[in-house]
């Protein structure tokens, strides 16, 4: 029954999202303030990752290619589909669940302790509208993270490859190249636009209806990314099972 | 003027508020006090409209608050002050933009107007050189003198004070009931105080509402609770020797 409740919950916090918008010139300025710290604050991780990753699975690739009659262009073809299919967008948002999601459950979980929230709606203000929707607009910038960890993921394959002594660059670049399907971009992408959503939503939904005090912050934290990643994780089935099955 | 008549609250099947029923009057401030756990700041949260109640009325100036439409209870809202037991500013804003949030949500001000009124206030409030401090630097009181500026910025018709001198020294408790008071006074609000600090009762309480097990079981004046012979109010005011003192001596000047 709790799951339940929680469900319906969360689904009448997104139609409050929408509902009775706060003034323009004030939900600019939050807007502005979430990009810095949800899209540009998370840009350095994600390169960071992406990048390694991305050397790591085309090692990993070439070392596990024994059979001389499978092209060497094979590494980089499986680098691009591994990052562009699964890695960025899914691996990314598991990671983007632990470091935003955290970050917005405790950061609106810790205004409900404090009474921030209650401060907010006794002056008569959608407090979801004002918490969350700036939130979910600055995710929208989401598929930019993505992209750039698109790219970083393809180019670390690259500089293992070839600065490890794992292949040629002609044939990694080859293998980028061969059999690249556009659509697979467009599925990557509808992904991203389905996660943001999530990444932008639970983690709130967690951080505004908490109760309790600084223990709980933590607890919610927690909760919020176990949760954000099981709907990522399912999504991600349903959405590959629907689009590319 | 807030009227609340046979006012009930339940949480499941703690029946909170038992059928309260009283007038707060315009210019005055109202303290609503009683022990831990009598339900003053339930009935607080139901005045405000932050707790639905089950049955009786809440009436903002005759009109009865769950009448209200939506904007007519937005616009209601942007009357009301609220000063919250732990300040509730904003962390991510410095003092001054907490003071301005008000304003900028809710006016059409210019900026230098918006920034004028936040002058004025931090003065009134003896915080004229905090503007660009953050909550966090700021100690207890200052956090609390804010908090009274962030309610008052927009003129409000009510004000409403949760613990307002918990966690303060004595003396700084003082400066903030006075403060209270003058801006009650000076701007004609009504003030509703929920408070268990005696010194606060006997400082600014010119109505005072006692509950008790969710019931309201006394109400007067500061004056008249001095004479009072109801037991359960005694027993919670007059807990300690000194106010027993300060009771023997009144009632003997007053003789």
């Amino acid at each position: 029954m709790k799951y339940l409740h929680n469900i319906g919950s969360y689904f009448l916090m997104i139609k409050d999202i929408f509902r009775k918008p706060t003034k323009w010139s004030v939900m600019k300025t939050l807007i502005f303030k979430d990009i810095d710290d949800l899209i540009i604050g998370s840009l350095g991780i994600v390169a960071f990752i992406a990048f390694f990753v991305g050397g790591v699975v085309a090692i990993q690739t070439s070392l596990n290619i024994s059979n001389p009659l499978i092209p060497k262009y094979l590494v980089g073809f499986a680098t691009r589909q591994s990052i562009i299919l699964e890695f960025a967008p899914t691996f990314i948002s598991i990671i983007m669940a632990g470091k935003v999601g955290s970050f917005i459950t405790s950061s609106i979980g810790t205004m409900r302790v404090t009474e921030q929230i209650d401060a907010l709606e006794v002056m008569g203000i959608n407090a979801i509208n004002y918490l969350v929707f700036p939130k979910f607009i600055a995710l929208m910038l989401y598929p930019f993270v993505i992209s750039i960890a698109m790219f970083l993921g393809i180019l670390g394959g690259l500089a293992a490859c070839v600065y490890g002594g794992y292949g040629t660059l002609e044939d990694y670049i080859e293998g980028v190249r061969t059999d690249f399907i556009v659509f697979h971009m467009v599925y990557a992408f509808i992904k991203t636009i389905v996660f943001a959503f999530v990444l932008a939503t639970i983690p709130s939904f967690y951080g505004y209806f908490m109760k309790g005090g600084a223990l709980e912050v933590g607890k919610a934290s927690t909760t919020s990314f176990v949760w954000t990643s099981v709907v990522i994780i399912l999504l991600n089935f349903l959405l590959t099972s629907l689009l590319l099955g | 003027m807030i009227e609340v008549k046979d006012l009930h609250k339940s949480f499941g099947d703690a029946h909170i508020l038992k059928g309260i029923s009283t007038v707060f009057e315009k210019g005055k401030t109202n303290l609503i006090i009683g022990q831990s756990g009598s339900g003053k700041t339930v009935f607080l949260k139901c005045l405000l409209g932050l707790f639905d109640y089950e049955s009786g009325s809440i009436m903002y100036e005759g009109k009865a608050f769950k009448k209200l439409s939506i904007d007519e209870r937005t616009a209601l809202r942007s009357e009301i002050g609220m000063v919250f037991q732990g300040s509730a500013l904003f962390d991510s804003m410095t003092i001054a933009q907490n003071v301005m949030f008000p304003l900028r949500m809710f006016t059409k001000q210019s900026k230098s107007e918006m920034e004028d009124r936040v002058n004025f206030v931090l003065n009134r409030v003896n915080l004229s050189d905090a503007h660009n401090k953050m909550p966090s630097e700021a100690s207890g009181g200052m956090q609390k003198r804010v908090a009274i500026a962030r309610a008052i910025v927009n003129k409000p018709k009510y004000l409403f004070c949760d613990e307002p001198n918990s966690g303060l020294d004595p003396r700084t408790s003082i400066v903030i009931d006075n403060l209270i008071k003058e801006i009650t006074e000076e701007y004609q609000i009504t003030t509703v105080i929920n408070s268990h600090d005696m010194n606060s009762v006997m400082q600014i309480g010119e109505k005072i509402v006692f509950l008790k097990d969710g019931l309201k079981e006394w109400e007067g004046s500061r004056k008249t609770i001095f004479k009072t012979d109801n037991e359960a109010v005694t027993n919670f005011v007059y807990s300690s020797e000194l106010f027993k003192k300060v009771r023997r001596m009144y009632l003997e000047e007053n003789q």
